[in-house]
């Protein structure tokens, strides 16, 4: 039975900026918080893999081949740190994995998304790690140190991604009338789910991240953000918008777009997109044709 | 899930919360943490940790999260459990006590300097004069003052 008055001295300790670390007494709570957080961050960087890495054997180029693949390492190396981080507020990585290969925790929208073209891996190298990075760097000041001090080495990492991506995007536009058309069939089908990527709007009173300071800001913040610093950049490259309403509203200072439906964005993040089962079985077969490195690795190495 | 309360002890009639950065963690795995050196002179930093069944995997894991991008020239992997926490309030967090006779800043002389050059240049010929007031202090905890 938790102490009252230990919890709220806690939750005003963090509300006010301060900062725990592992091993802290922390409120069940906000244990728990955490670790969803996390989990489902280091689930997407693990998901997040696969669109990006059916490219690896069709990349145009030598030099797009080898940072395509240097992408991918290291986003499977983020999702180690994050395992990590979430291991230590006292969940097992095994279970963490079978929770994610039975479909049980979630990972973000974007990855349950197909890809048709190098086109499509452009459109994602460049924006859907710029949206990302929109809500790591508000994660920096996150009360939960281990996870804030991962963030700024993730931070880190991710700016090689989003100039190689902006990279591949400012080659395809411009480049031949084919490659101009990829890229804009491409980000016809991804603008949806960029605008849902940061989640609904949520009423900041009922957040419970924004309580405990584990985010700093609201979705409809991020969103903005994002928006904000990179619909300018799509526009100046001769891209079109497929929002027919998108425009610049002079007195918020805000790009303002149709509201998506939300609903499609809970069927997807809930197991239903269109790539979801495909891939969620990929991992399921690689960890079972892995079990015999697992085998050989840990033989004799550990007591049991 | 394992409990990952911090345990206490009796320390003077008081229970103080002691926390072993060993204990308490979800990992199956042995947990090792990983400093590096940015650069040459620089001190070693913690740079985060990572499980592995044993030493020699640690060693390649960390070779990857902190060696891939030439971001350190050194790197060190040490087992979580041969680090010792050193848990003491009284230590780390003490009371509002006074002890800053243990500190440059617990010094100001600037007034009695005043005083005493004043008297100096009253009755001793060929005194120097004031100077300018002395510099601030240090800017960091640890950083050596101008003046010795």
């Amino acid at each position: 039975m938790e102490d009252a008055d230990r919890v709220a001295e806690f939750t005003a300790y963090v509300q006010n900026g301060g900062k725990v670390e592992a091993g802290d007494w922390l409120p069940d709570e906000y244990r728990l918080q955490v670790l969803r957080f996390v989990e489902m961050h280091a689930n997407s960087e693990l998901m997040g893999v696969l669109p990006e890495r059916e490219w690896i054997n069709r990349a145009p180029t030598l030099k797009r081949k080898l940072a395509l693949t240097a992408k991918v390492q290291d986003e499977v190396g983020h999702a180690e740190l994050l395992y990590r981080v979430a291991e230590d507020l006292g969940k097992s990585r095994e279970a963490m994995l079978a929770d994610l290969l039975a479909g049980k925790t979630k990972f973000h929208n974007v990855f349950h998304y197909p890809t048709y073209s190098w086109g499509d891996v452009a459109i994602i190298a460049w924006l859907v790690d710029a949206a990302a990075i929109q809500s790591q760097k508000a994660l920096l000041d996150c009360s939960y140190e281990p996870y804030a001090r991962t963030m700024k080495k993730i931070c880190w990492e991710e700016s090689f991604h989003i100039k190689h991506g902006y990279d591949c995007v400012v080659t395809l536009a411009s480049g031949t009338e084919q490659q101009r058309t990829i890229l804009q069939d491409a980000l016809n089908r991804w603008w949806t789910p960029l605008v849902h990527f940061h989640g609904p709007p949520t009423d900041p009173a009922k957040d419970r991240d924004l309580y405990w300071r584990i985010k700093a800001k609201a979705n409809s913040v991020l969103r903005d953000e994002f928006l904000d610093r990179y619909v300018p950049k799509i526009l100046e490259l001769g891209l079109t918008i497929p929002d027919p309403t998108l425009h610049f509203n002079e007195e918020s200072g805000h790009w303002e777009y149709a509201p998506p439906d939300w609903s499609q964005l809970k069927a997807v993040v809930t197991g239903h997109g269109p790539r979801s089962a495909e891939r969620l079985t990929l991992r399921r077969l690689s960890y079972a044709d892995t079990e015999w490195v697992r085998e050989v690795v840990l033989a004799g190495r550990l007591a049991a | 899930m394992a409990a990952t309360e911090a345990q206490t002890v009796v320390q003077d009639d008081q229970a103080v919360p002691v926390r072993h950065p060993a204990s308490g963690s979800g990992a199956t795995w042995p947990i090792f943490e990983v400093f590096r050196q940015e650069r040459a002179g620089q001190p070693m930093q913690h740079a985060g940790n990572l499980t592995a069944p044993d030493a020699d995997m640690a060693e390649l894991y960390a070779r990857e999260f902190y060696g891939r991008r030439n971001e350190s020239i050194r790197i060190w992997v040490v087992p979580r459990a041969t680090v010792r926490e050193i848990v003491d309030a009284d230590l780390l967090h003490p009371p509002a006590v006074d002890r800053s006779y243990r500190i440059v800043q617990g010094y100001t002389v600037r007034d009695k300097l005043d005083q005493a050059r004043a008297h100096g240049e009253e009755h001793i010929p060929g005194t120097p004069g004031r100077k300018a007031r002395p510099p601030a202090g240090p800017k960091t905890a640890m950083e050596i003052p101008d003046d010795v």
